[in-house]
């Protein structure tokens, strides 16, 4: 078994645990969904109008949810400091760990929206748009979330400021995310314009936030 | 013949300078004994040698060890922290460890009999004494080969059973080539190890 191979079977059975955090993203994105048509009242159309984006918010906050102890976990038992000075390469071992949380949180969030946008009274056309944003969209959101979360345990502070650092940074994702689960249902845009832009920032995120992470991990070693 | 020896070595935390001009020589088979009282810096020496604190002056030299590894790669780092996962079992955590330092998967069982823990091998880690998780970290010591063992206050937790079989570990590493550097409060089973001692005589 390969040092990474090691740590994504680690990190994903942690997860799997009892409390290890793999559904509290799941449940949380659940609750958000399920108690906005009670908020909204019964407007149909609305709930039609705005689905995506909710949707798409309370993916956000899931996947910030679950962040908050990537890095933190392994700092508090000392785990970080064998990791540091391992042989295996830092920028990799923490796309590793961002792969795990996806896994863990990103691809249950993924089977989970078709089934809660029922509730938001969606039709196939529109989950089907809003499962490919999500299945591009929240690798994007894990790896630029990594870089918080290093950040996090660096200056020694808890979740709020992950949430302030990270949020900014996964608002284009966010943006982005929505105009092309909308595109494939309203028009006018066609589905490919914002949904290739949201590929594009997947793909730098997937290199960015193992690096910026890796770096801010580093600062670590004072 | 590996050799790690430090000359003027200061550090500095928290914008307080802990200790300055300290310098030491090790070469493969012997152990270094490192003490003083508390705060003297006998965690942040250990800490500056495998690489996680900053160097604030003089130097750190390895020789005769592999040139393209730093040397807290080619060492084991036994510090304050298990690093255990606890709802991960026994076998688990050391099997993760032996896979995540050595790339392989080793045997686990000698290691764990070697510590006395290889009847709670299915058990989660959470469920380990203060005194069994040192061991399980000991275990790590064993199942993966390095040459450089730098050991933060081992035996703190251990019974006396645990730090005989302690004693017997570190002497047959240092009998098979490798050499220590530990941090201790009081004797920890290495006769003729050197000695040094950090901050002012009380």
């Amino acid at each position: 078994m390969t040092p990474l191979a090691a740590i994504l079977m680690r990190d994903i059975r942690i997860a799997m645990r009892v409390g290890g955090g793999a559904l509290i993203g799941v449940l949380f994105f659940l609750v958000v969904v399920t108690l906005t048509p009670f908020a909204l009242g019964p407007d149909l159309a609305l709930l039609k109008r705005i689905g995506p984006a909710i949707l798409w918010l309370a993916a956000l906050l899931a996947s910030l949810l679950a962040l908050d102890r990537l890095f933190a976990a392994d700092h508090e038992d000392g785990s970080l400091d064998l990791i540091l000075t391992g042989r295996a390469q830092l920028e990799l071992v923490v796309a590793v760990k961002g792969l795990a949380h996806w896994l863990t949180t990103g691809l249950p969030l993924i089977i989970a929206a078709p089934l809660i946008g029922l509730l938001l009274n969606l039709d196939a056309r529109a989950e089907a748009a809003l499962v490919l944003t999500f299945l591009v969209g929240t690798p994007a959101l894990t790896f630029i979330g990594l870089i918080g979360a290093a950040l996090a345990v660096t200056l020694r502070r808890g979740g709020l400021l992950l949430a302030v650092l990270v949020l900014p940074l996964t608002v284009p994702v966010l943006i982005f995310g929505v105009a092309a689960a909308n595109a494939a249902v309203l028009g006018p845009l066609p589905f490919g314009t914002p949904f290739t832009i949201l590929c594009a920032l997947t793909l730098a995120s997937l290199v960015v936030g193992p690096f910026a992470a890796a770096a801010a991990l580093r600062q670590e070693m004072e | 013949m590996m050799r790690l020896s430090a000359s003027d070595l200061a550090c500095r935390r928290g914008g307080r300078e802990v200790f300055a001009g300290v310098g030491f020589s090790v070469t493969a088979g012997e152990a270094l004994v490192i003490s003083g009282r508390n705060g003297s810096g006998k965690s942040s020496l250990l800490r500056m040698v495998v690489g996680l604190l900053r160097v604030a002056a003089g130097r750190i030299a390895l020789q005769g060890g592999d040139p393209q590894l730093t040397v807290g790669e080619q060492a084991h780092y036994l510090g304050h922290q298990d690093a255990l996962k606890p709802s991960l079992s026994v076998g688990e955590n050391l099997r993760f460890w032996t896979g995540f330092l050595a790339g392989a998967a080793p045997d686990i069982a000698a290691p764990l009999a070697a510590v006395g823990l290889d009847s709670l091998t299915d058990l989660p880690a959470a469920y380990l004494s203060a005194g069994q998780r040192r061991r399980l970290s000991i275990a790590r010591l064993i199942a993966v080969k390095r040459p450089i063992w730098l050991l933060d206050e081992p035996a703190s937790t251990l019974d006396a059973a645990g730090q005989a079989r302690l004693g017997e570990l570190m002497r047959s590493h240092l009998g098979g080539g490798g050499l220590i550097l530990a941090a201790a409060h009081g004797a920890i089973g290495l006769d003729g190890a050197s000695a040094l001692r950090l901050g002012s005589e009380p």
